[in-house]
């Protein structure tokens, strides 16, 4: 009697055992599906309506069918280099200073949780507060503005860098070897130029790695531009004037009621994917090569 | 770079320049959040004197048909509430999907998981956070609200409409449900990384330990690994609560943005993102002006106290099981 309680009890726990892993196994695949449908729609319905015209082009009156999304890319190149300008420089300063200069410090202490906090600021947030500084108070801080422009969109996005790039350059120079600094100080080097070409040069791959990670990001933002660089459906480089962006553009025409804008959403989300996928990997490969594996 | 470094200058200056230039940086960021409270607080003023606290709960009856209405811009009479119920049901909704999903994940990748099949999942999982928000709503939009509408939602009607939470005549695909089910494949890869990193954080003698008391394999990652790495856990999914909430852009284009509340998840509805991307640039008045940044606001406060926590926890039990580990 009692052994078959034990038969029975262990059956049971090899059956558990067994539906656990079936389970696990179901959660995975149920993961990957959505990720593999996304992907194959962006590629069918993408790469049928991408042609020349797409990249030559700005899109037509609506209704017509043709044009492309030329401004936009134009754009989002503006807007993501103003923002590099902005958010890399303070980023890797900020980081340079949790790691080197600040270390153990209440101030490394309250900047770092500051940093983490801006990381999780809302995107639409963010797009708040940027209008409420610059675009809506004519005068205040910028006294050319107070009206939408190209330059607040770049402020917002270069904003959003800055926790990203902040967080990455500060772990990457935690893992430059002690031995190094003392070795440049101990020849005489003063410490800027310690820290500039021997620590920062050291961990060079890493930081250019968060950077990428951070630009990947702010790339696909659309949120933070919607009341800072609101769109402009012809082409324009001029940082004063409002600007189209790759996200906003998709945004527009995917709830416009032509299908030609919905054809043309799904080449700019696949353009913008292409991308991003491209970032990615290049820093998936970067670090999984030499001093900086497993530091991602 | 060697006559950089050997040139002569004078260093004391230099070092003290560049020391200064380092924290100039980094308290800039100190300034920026500092901004964005000064502003968001200033900005939603006239909404605060005219609602005070009022403004997250308060209703208003409809002169004509005398049902409770929330929003209404051209008489200046705002309330917040179907914003906050939409964000909390479509983020618990997204939980309530993404949370076994991504656990279930975070197992089979650290335990079960062949080796060579570990890098590519992990891979895929870490590019499902890098596609950017907006693409995710247009695929919810033109494939997966499709596919609600034809095959989840009627069944669902059909079997489970006595509960109320599931009522629609015609289900349009659109509403809560969608809003939650998009959000729970946006949030399941940072739910199950996070998960992932602690489970692997637990030390091997752990597991070898109830490998060895004859544990199966389902009972020695339930005794050894989840119940060591469970803080952490909650952690990650508390870090996913506080992006679904702030999550804008696919939420608006599936929610179907009208401020009321319903019991039924398939009803169209609103969320507190979505009401500022749809409706800032078309704002008719400044009380509507500042009770969208309100919003925002409030919107801005709960996403750093879910942040803070979700931060705490993994931080207390990577912490705590590095030590162990040494």
């Amino acid at each position: 009697m009692r052994e078959d309680h034990f038969r029975f009890r262990s059956r049971m726990r090899a059956l558990t055992d067994g539906a656990v892993t079936v389970l696990a196994i179901l959660a995975t695949v149920v993961v990957v599906t959505p990720l593999v449908a996304i992907f194959a729609y962006l590629v069918i319905k993408g790469a049928r309506s991408l042609n020349l015209s797409f990249f030559t082009q700005i899109p037509k009156p609506e209704g017509e069918s043709g044009g492309g999304m030329a401004n936009a890319i134009v754009g989002s190149g503006i807007l993501l280099a103003v923002a590099s300008v902005l958010g890399i420089p303070i980023g890797i300063g900020g980081g340079i200073f949790l790691a080197e200069f600040g270390r153990g410090t209440k101030l490394a202490n309250v900047v770092r949780f500051t940093a983490d906090v801006l990381n999780g600021v809302p995107s639409i947030v963010m797009g708040l507060a940027i209008y409420a500084l610059i675009v809506f108070p004519k005068g205040t801080f910028f006294p050319f503005m107070g009206h939408f422009s190209a330059l607040s969109g770049g402020v917002a996005l270069g904003i959003m860098m800055i926790p990203t790039v902040c967080r990455t350059t500060e772990e990457m120079l935690l893992m430059v070897p002690h031995a190094v600094r003392e070795a440049a100080l101990g020849l005489g080097v003063p410490n800027w130029r310690s820290v500039l070409s021997i620590t920062v040069r050291t961990a060079s791959p890493g930081i250019i790695t968060g950077c990428m990670l951070a630009f990947a990001r702010v790339a696909g933002e659309t949120a933070p531009l919607l009341f800072t660089a609101l769109g402009n459906p012809f082409m324009s480089t001029s940082l004063n004037q409002p600007i189209e962006a790759l996200p906003l553009q998709i945004y527009v025409f995917a709830n416009g009621p032509y299908e030609d804008q919905h054809r043309l959403a799904w080449a700019g989300s696949l353009v913008l994917i292409a991308l991003i996928v491209l970032a990615v990997s290049l820093v998936r490969w970067v670090t999984s090569r030499g001093v900086l594996k497993g530091a991602s | 770079m060697r006559q950089f470094l050997l040139a002569r200058g004078n260093s004391a200056f230099a070092d003290r320049g560049f020391h200064w230039l380092m924290v100039l940086c980094a308290m800039s960021i100190f300034v920026i959040v500092a901004l964005i409270v000064w502003q968001l607080v200033l900005r939603s003023q006239l909404t605060w004197e005219k609602f005070g606290i009022a403004f997250f709960y308060q209703s208003f009856a409809n002169p004509e048909t005398h049902l409770p209405m929330y929003w209404d811009p051209v008489n200046a009479r705002f309330s917040a509430l179907p914003f906050i119920y939409g964000t909390l049901v479509s983020s618990f909704l997204a939980l309530l999907i993404a949370v076994p999903l991504a656990v279930g994940l975070a197992i089979f990748l650290t335990e079960m998981c062949p080796g060579f099949l570990r890098g590519p999942l992990a891979f895929f999982s870490e590019l499902l956070a890098a596609i950017p928000s907006i693409i995710y709503g247009l695929w919810a939009m033109y494939a997966l609200v499709p596919v609600l509408r034809e095959y989840v939602d009627p069944p669902l009607i059909h079997w489970l409409g006595w509960t109320g939470l599931f009522n629609d005549e015609n289900p349009t695909g659109l509403g809560y449900f969608a809003a939650g089910v998009i959000l729970s494949v946006m949030i399941l890869p940072i739910i199950s990384s996070l998960t992932r990193e602690v489970m692997s954080a637990v030390p091997n003698s752990q597991r070898e330990a109830a490998l060895a008391l004859g544990a199966t394999r389902w009972e020695m990652i339930r005794v050894g690994v989840l119940r060591n790495a469970r803080v952490g856990i909650v952690g990650g999914i508390i870090l996913g609560l506080g992006r679904a909430l702030g999550e804008t852009m696919a939420v608006t284009m599936v929610i179907g943005n009208t401020p009321e509340i319903h019991r039924s998840l398939f009803s169209n509805g609103t969320s507190m993102a979505a009401v500022i991307a749809n409706e800032f640039t078309e704002a008719v008045n400044n009380v509507h002006l500042s009770a969208l940044i309100e919003i925002g606001l409030a919107l801005f406060i709960v996403t750093i106290i879910v942040n803070a926590v979700a931060q705490l926890l993994v931080w207390a039990v990577t912490r705590g099981t590095a030590s162990q580990a040494h």
